[in-house]
């Protein structure tokens, strides 16, 4: 055994990555709950490729024979409804990992310095995760993946002077059809997951380079003992390799949970017109999104059209979006824990989680004078979070920080 | 080894214009990848005009035929319905009730501007059932009154379920609905009193 280890670190520094990334890699003592999602959604990225190449060897990406290759799957395949479930409910279960990581880094300001490049990576595959998740909500050929794609499509048509001409060349037709799901499943199956795939191991690179930030706040990195290891530093394997295998354990137990009870989760993770194979003809009488992308889809909706256009909603919801990358300068707070932060910080996230939490649910609502009015409030109180930030920020008192990790 | 002394001027002029020549390479090389998201030459074969028979069709009573993979409605309009297409206390609600604003490029010229239909046919509403908003279909709401479209305010037309635009029957859009123009009326001909050809503009007469 030892002599194979070292033949192999003579020709591959084996050992040397093992332990700079795993038994020599410090991680601050002090994670909580909040510290979970990162590797989870790294298996839920395994779980997808791998029900994913199964679900490929019998889904047929042709508007004729797609919706019923997916019944085929589910009924006559042994065990397909479950490799089926894992991966649809899988999407959904992707996503809450996925905002609860974001929202870990909103409530420790992990995006601060020296992380400003690693939340800009983790905001790129936050991006592509939200296409990859749009391009395989197409792919069953249902009312809702038709129409759906319709609507999102729609939204590049709106582009001023070249809209017209851009909207059918990504589509490959005048209108949504079999051109357009077949180019969706090679971009779902094989552009997308590679690029996922790259950007994640950047975004590990970029972690392991600066690392990871805690609920203090405080860089772990400028306490070292004489060896010159971080005094609040344990290895991650084994101390957190071991805890996050018993996170994973109850993390699988509430999937299967849903997967086995309540694979649509009433209609919210699959849509009840998703069942039914795709109409031209007729939109179904209520559409909405994905419970994951409503949020901005309520944005859109919330800007009125402007000189004969729907442009400025388009552009409000891209910028929903984009955003986020800037949070790292917008923020001119001298600390980054929400534990030693001001008072008016706390208030404005959590104005914040509710106006986006509110822009979620009206997405999934029809259009009332009501809810439209509720709308425009939402997305103002949502852009303020931002727009507002170098102001608040730098005002109110914080709290003195430690110099040590406090758990 | 030589004595010369290393050109840096030379070098970095080098390096910039291989740079650039290989910038223009790749651009040349993308092109066919690109296009081949255009739609091929069969997809653009399938555009071909269709024909609906309206001799069926009885007031109030819509048909959905594709054209060019677009929904196209064919419905026929009752005399109250035509009249409420008229009225002052509708076309005060419609954003561009003569279609000569936002919506100039959305009927053909032969249309007539209230009915949007060609003369002497005005029962007869041809309109392509895409939303201008974002694509959806509108759903025919033909009854006045609706009581979830606003009640009596409400003189029938068509409702998007997506975003909640709102169109008369003549598919003029409301005031202060997201959609930005009235719906699209496609080209057509009248072959006989009741064979309708959709693509093909009417001759002049």
């Amino acid at each position: 055994m030892k002599n194979n280890q070292s033949w192999i670190d003579q020709r591959f520094p084996l050992s040397k990555v093992w332990n700079e990334h795993l038994a020599e890699y410090y991680t601050p003592r002090n994670f909580n709950f909040w510290y979970f999602f990162g590797g989870l959604a790294v298996l839920m990225l395994g779980m997808q490729l791998i029900t994913g190449i199964f679900l490929t060897m019998y889904y047929k990406p042709d508007a004729a024979n797609a919706f019923a290759s997916v019944e085929y799957i589910m009924r006559d395949i042994e065990w397909g409804w479950l490799i089926r479930y894992l991966h649809s409910t899988g999407a959904s279960a992707f996503f809450v990992i996925i905002y609860l990581h974001m929202f870990r880094a909103l409530l420790y300001g992990s995006y601060k310095g020296p992380r400003e490049f690693l939340w800009i990576l983790g905001m790129l595959l936050y991006v592509l995760l939200a296409a990859e998740a749009f391009f395989g909500y197409v792919l069953p050929w249902g009312q809702m993946s038709f129409w759906g794609a319709q609507v999102i499509i729609s939204l590049f048509g709106s582009v001023p002077v070249i809209g017209p001409d851009l909207l059918v060349w990504i589509l490959g037709d005048y209108a949504v059809g079999d051109a357009t799901l077949n180019r969706f499943f090679s971009l779902h199956v094989i552009v997308l997951p590679l690029l996922l795939v790259v950007l994640v191991f950047l975004h590990l690179v970029a972690l392991h380079h600066v690392g990871s930030n805690n609920p203090d706040g405080i860089e772990i990195k400028e306490n070292k003992d004489k060896d010159g290891i971080p005094k609040d530093g344990i290895p991650f394997h084994p101390y957190f390799t071991i805890k996050d295998s018993m996170v994973v354990v109850g993390f699988i137990w509430i999937l299967c949970a849903v997967i086995f009870y309540a694979p649509a989760l009433n209609g919210y993770f699959l849509e009840h017109a998703n069942f039914v194979e795709a109409n031209p003809l007729k939109t179904p009488e209520h559409i909405a999104p994905v419970w994951y992308l409503t949020p901005f889809y309520s944005v859109l909706r919330a800007i009125p059209p402007m000189f004969g256009s729907q442009f400025p909603g388009v552009l409000a919801m891209f910028a929903a979006i984009l955003i986020f990358f800037a949070l790292p300068w917008l923020d001119r707070s001298p600390v980054k824990s929400i534990r030693y932060r001001s008072p008016i910080y706390k208030w404005a996230l959590g104005i914040f989680v509710v106006s986006f939490v509110m822009l979620g649910w009206l997405g999934l609502k029809p259009v009332t004078p009501t809810y439209a009015l509720l709308g425009r409030i939402a997305t103002a109180l949502y852009f303020a979070y931002f727009i507002l930030m170098p102001w608040y920020t730098s005002i109110g008192k914080t709290k003195e920080v430690p110099t040590r990790v406090t758990e | 080894m030589s004595e010369q002394t290393i050109d840096l001027k030379k070098r970095r002029f080098l390096t910039k214009a291989t740079g650039v020549v290989g910038a223009v390479g790749v651009g040349f090389v993308a092109w066919p990848f690109l296009s081949t998201w255009k739609p091929s030459a069969k997809t653009k074969a399938a555009g071909a005009p269709v024909d609906v028979d309206i001799s069926k069709l009885e007031s109030g009573q819509l048909v959905r035929v594709l054209w060019r993979k677009k929904p196209v409605w064919v419905f026929k309009r009752d005399e109250s319905a035509l009249d409420a297409l008229n009225s002052e206390d509708l076309i005060s609600k419609l954003a561009d009730p003569d279609g000569t604003g936002n919506s100039k490029n959305q009927q053909p010229k032969y249309v007539s501007s209230n009915y949007r239909s060609i003369e002497n046919k005005e029962a007869i509403a041809v309109i392509v059932g895409v939303c201008t908003h974002l694509g959806c279909s509108p759903t025919y709401r033909p009854e006045p009154g609706a009581s979830d479209l606003g009640g009596d305010s409400w003189k029938g037309g068509f409702y998007c379920p997506c975003h909640g635009s709102k169109f008369d029957l003549a598919g003029r859009v409301y005031a202060g609905v997201p959609a930005p123009t009235n719906l699209e009326i496609p080209p057509y001909q009248y072959l006989t009193d009741s064979l309708i050809r959709i693509g093909i503009d009417q001759k002049n007469t």
